[in-house]
Parts: structure tokens; sequence; C-alpha cells
């Protein structure tokens, strides 16, 4: 009986880590082969897909940055830095706000900004579209700054909100006692205490602004305005048959965020799981 | 400048000194007080400095183009003079009578399907199958792995699919070959019959690490003494899995239901990227069909329809998402 079972569980567990393995690799692979492309002659590519390349082609890489993606690279980082910098200050500054000031109707505010959490950004573009166009900001830099910060603060303001409300009272009122106003109390003393759901707050912002694609495609043209991934497809049409190039772009687009999530790794997993579990 | 206006109001208050122009003394703590909330003090009114960046915000970018949607749906654009005629429900009349519309909603239905299969149901097995690794490093590394796809843009997922899928230097043909299955080899992205489940099967690749990330810290709550027990008790890991692990992540479960529903009627950049709807309109989801109509063809008034019936899934979802939660609040 004892060594039926056992041996059944041997069976288990050889069995999950054969799966568990396998698909480590149906993930990595690709990737791997991405990678690797980057670095081959555009007549290896037709070869065995397996195969290493014959030399390593710098090149490819030295191509891609200089066919725009040093661009879309720079526009990408500014994009991503501003309106990370812009939605995790507003959005900490209203949560505080609706957490521990006394404002007038807060209910309906509170409402009113996690309400937008419902919203589809799909829904609003064509509206949106017209209005960049009236306000003279259509494939300008701003129009991603705004539109990147405008809907991601009822998702981050929910996170700092949940945060602070688990905060203790005390805090707010010995400072108070101190004579520190509330922005003192905000900037020295809560805005700190806050740290571990800003650090979750900006990844999950950066991992939004570096991927987001639908509004970097609508509201941008041409090489100077476009992000990583309109950049990308764009690289694709323009040297389509060039593709060992395409995939050295895509590997340099993809790197930064690997790294981040590696680098970042126990704050990211907290974060997407505050993201979802509150 | 914005920034310093609620620090002048906030110490104006802290401080208890009568300041000239303001009609009452405020001890600190009287300040909540709820008698004094009537009356719209300009020190009230100044609270709203805290709140009024991102109000102002999502009222001008998110609420009004939302109303204005509705507005737009009901007209007709002119794409050559830009004039614009109201013809009520005529959008909504043309979307019934669309085919193309019905199949896009169709391959949205179908997208929700297969994601909750694998990224809900698949990833619970799976979060469970991680959790039960003995050695702390596996975990953590198998879990990093499988994120990997997620951390890097649906565009360069959607790229490099559409590569594994191309026919002629494509990876997915060549290992087909190789394992003696050159039958099964196609253009995968090339044909009506495969493309919709090519482009899901891409984002399923994409997405299963992070819903099972997500199950995993869900899993990792539940008190391991439950185990334990049933490990004495002799039950084997299957019957772990679905007396234990599924009922005790079942409020997660649900809610990622509902997120992924919701994120297959949003779904855009993968179709984009990998077949723009072609060939023939097959693989045409709502938001394609919504940029194709009112970017590609102009038919602003018809892209607005498009856009309100994704408004009204993707806001019951939401809502039902809340009751759900709100629900768990109270149990707990």
């Amino acid at each position: 009986m004892v060594t039926r079972s056992s041996f059944l569980l041997s069976i288990t567990r050889i069995f999950t880590w054969t799966f568990l393995l396998g698909l480590a690799v149906v993930v990595l692979y690709p990737l791997l082969w991405m990678v690797l492309n980057g670095f081959k002659e555009n007549a290896e590519l037709f070869g065995n897909p397996f195969a290493l390349p014959v030399a390593w082609n710098w090149e490819n890489y030295v191509d891609a940055w200089n066919r725009g993606v040093d661009n879309y690279l720079m526009t990408s980082v500014l994009v991503t830095i501003t309106s990370t910098v812009a939605t995790v200050f507003i959005s900490a500054w209203a949560a505080f706000g609706l957490t521990r000031v006394n404002i007038p109707f807060s209910r309906t505010i509170v409402t009113l900004i996690l309400g937008g959490l419902m919203l589809a950004p799909t829904v609003a573009l064509v509206p949106l579209v017209k209005l960049f166009q009236s306000l003279g900001l259509y494939n300008t830099f701003w129009a991603l700054l705004i539109l990147y910060t405008a809907f991601r603060i009822p998702f981050t303001t929910f996170l700092i909100r949940a945060y602070m409300i688990d905060l203790p009272r005390e805090v707010d009122e010995a400072a108070e006692v101190d004579g520190a106003s509330k922005a003192t109390t905000f900037w020295k003393i809560i805005l700190p205490m806050c740290k571990p759901i800003i650090v979750s707050t900006v990844i999950l912002h950066v991992l939004f602004a570096w991927n987001e694609y639908l509004f970097a495609m609508v509201f941008t043209s041409g090489t100077e305005m476009q992000t990583l991934p309109v950049g990308l497809t764009s690289l694709m049409s323009k040297h389509g048959t060039d593709y060992p190039v395409v995939f050295a772009g895509m590997a340099i687009a993809a790197l930064p965020v690997v790294l981040l999530f590696f680098a970042g790794q126990r704050y990211f997993i907290k974060g997407l799981a505050d993201g979802v579990g509150k | 400048m914005l920034l310093q206006q609620p620090s002048k109001t906030a110490s104006g208050a802290g401080l208890v000194q009568p300041v000239p122009g303001r009609r009452r003394l405020r001890r600190p703590g009287a300040r909540r007080d709820r008698s004094s909330s009537g009356r719209l003090s300009s020190v009230r009114l100044r609270s709203f400095a805290w709140v009024l960046p991102a109000v102002l915000l999502l009222g001008s970018f998110v609420y009004l183009p939302l109303l204005q949607n509705f507005a737009f749906s009901t007209l007709e654009w002119d794409i050559y003079s830009g004039r614009q005629t109201f013809i009520g429900g005529d959008n909504y009349v043309k979307l019934m009578q669309d085919p193309v519309f019905w199949s896009a909603l169709g391959n949205n239905v179908l997208y929700a399907v297969i994601s909750i299969a694998f990224q809900v149901f698949g990833a619970i097995v799976l979060a469970a199958m991680i959790e039960g690794i003995r050695s702390d490093r596996w975990r953590r590394a198998l879990r990093a792995i499988y994120f990997i796809p997620s951390a890097i843009s649906l565009t360069v997922a959607g790229l490099l699919f559409y590569f594994i899928y191309e026919p002629n230097l494509g990876m997915l043909n060549y290992v087909l070959e190789t394992l003696g299955l050159a039958a099964w080899a196609q253009p995968w992205l090339g044909q009506e019959s495969t493309a919709m489940l090519a482009v899901i099967a891409m984002s399923q690749w994409q997405g299963f690490g992070y819903s099972t990330l997500l199950f995993a810290v869900a899993i990792q709550r539940i008190p391991s003494e439950l185990y334990e027990a049933a490990a004495l008790d002799g039950i084997g890991p299957a019957r772990r899995l679905f007396h234990i692990t599924m009922p005790l992540v079942r409020e997660m479960s649900g809610l990622m239901i509902i997120v992924t529903i919701s994120g297959a009627f949003q779904v855009f950049n993968e179709v984009m990227v990998m077949t723009s709807g072609g060939p023939n309109n097959s693989t045409q989801v709502l938001g394609t069909w919504l940029y194709r109509n009112g970017f590609v063809r102009n038919d602003f008034g018809y892209a607005a329809a498009i856009a309100t019936v994704i408004f009204v899934v993707t806001l019951g979802l939401a809502l039902g998402q809340l009751y759900i939660s709100r629900k768990r609040r109270v149990e707990w």
C-alpha cells in the first residue's frame, strides 16, 4: 500500500516537473529566438530556425537603433517618466485629500475618480481625437502625457487611497499638534510612509506607459513622436524585408521592462497583487 | 503653484489664531464639526485643491469624451465638408445589420471563453503546481519565467508570433515538419479558419503568467495547516486542488473572470499588430472594427456606436466586479 502510493506520488512528481519545465521552454524559447534572430543575416532566417547565428552581427542592433529606434526609445522614456511622475503625484495628492482632509462632497468625488476605473479607453477614442485636434495637441508629446495620466489616475488613486486609509490617524494628529500644515504632513510624513505602494504604482504605471499601443498609435505619427510599440510596427512596415533588424528592434524594446521586472521583482509582485487583490 | 494652496489653508486652520475675515474661530478639535459643513467657507473651498488636478483631468479627458461619444453616435459625418447631420438611432440600426459587427462580437466572446479557460482555470492549476514545489528558489524562478511575456509589450509579443506563424521562416511550421507532422503546417495567420485562434493563442502565451502569479499569491495566503492536515489524512494532490485550493481562491477567481472578460472586450493591440483584422475581416474584434470605421473610413458616427457597445459591456462587467468585491468585504 505504502509503496503503491509512493510510486504514484513519484509519477505525479515526474509529470509535474516535465510539465512545468516544458512550459518554461515554451515561454523562453520564442524570446531567445527573437534575440538570436537579431544577430543573424537575413538569408539565415529562412534556414533552420533553431540554428545559432553563423556570426554575431551586432550591426543589426546598431541598424535598428539608427533607423528610428533611438527616437522611439527617447520618446518612450520621456513619456514614461513624465506620465509616471504626473500620475503618481496627482493620485497621491488626491488620495491624501480624500482620506485626510475634510472636503465637501468627498463621497461624490471618490465615486467620480474611482468610477473612471470602469471606463475603457476605446470608448472615448473618437471624441478624444476631435478634442486634441481642436486643442492643437494632436501628434504632440502632450497628448500622450495627458492621456496616460488622465486614464491612469483612477487606478493609481484607488491603490494609494486604499493604502492611506489603513495608516494610523495618530500620525496626522501628532503632526497637527506640532503645528504642521496639511501639506507638510503630506510631504514629510504620509508620503514617505506610503513608499511601498508608491513603488508598486510606479512599476505598474511604467509597465503601462512603456507598452501602451492604442493611444500611441492613434495620437502620434512620424518617427519623431512615436513611442516604441508603434515605432516597431512602422519599422516593420518600412523595412519589412530586413527581418533581423526588426528582431533587433523588438529585443531592444523588450529589454528595459524585463530588466526592470527582475530588478524590482518583489515590489512588482506586490504591486500586481495589490492591483487585483484589493 | 496649485500645490501651495492647501498648505496655507491647513496651516491657518491648525494654528489657533483669529484670522481676519474669518467669522468663526476654530479650535483643532472642532474642525470636523458637522454643523460647519453647511456653509462652504473659503477654507473648505480651498480644500478642493487636493482633488482638483485629478478631477479636472478626468472630467475633461475621460468623462467629457465619454458623453460626447453618445452624441457622436447619433450623427452622420460628411468626410469632405465635415458637416454633421443628426440621424438618431440609424447608426445602431446599421450596426445590427452589419455582419462584421456580429462576427467581431463573436470573436470577442471566443477570446473571453478561451482566456477564462487558460488564464483563470489553467492558471489556478498551474499556480497550485508551482506552490506545491518544495524548493523556494524553483518556485520563484518559475513564477518569474512565466511572467516575462506579460512584462514585454503585446506589440513585441504580437510581432514575435507574427514571425513564429510565418510560413517561410516561422518556427511553428518548422517544428511540425521536424516532428513529422508536415501535413499540419499552414499559413496560420493567412487563412480565415485559423487566424483568430492563432491570435488568441499568442495572447494566452503572453498573459497566462500574469494571472498565474496572482493566483500563486492568493494560494500563499491559504494556511499551510490545511494542506498538512489533508496530506496526513492521505488526501492526494488532485483532491487537495479541488477541495482546498479552488474553493479558497474562489473570490479571486470570480474577480479574475470578470477582469478577463472585460479585457477580452477591449482587445485591440495584438489583433492590430498581427492581422489588422484580416484576412477578410475574420479577425476583427470590436476595438479594431471601431478603429477601421472611425479612422480608416472616417465614419465617426458609426465608430461611436461601436464604442457604445463596448461601453455597455465593460461597464456592466465592472459593476459586477464591484458587486463581488463588496460582497467579499462583508464576508471578511
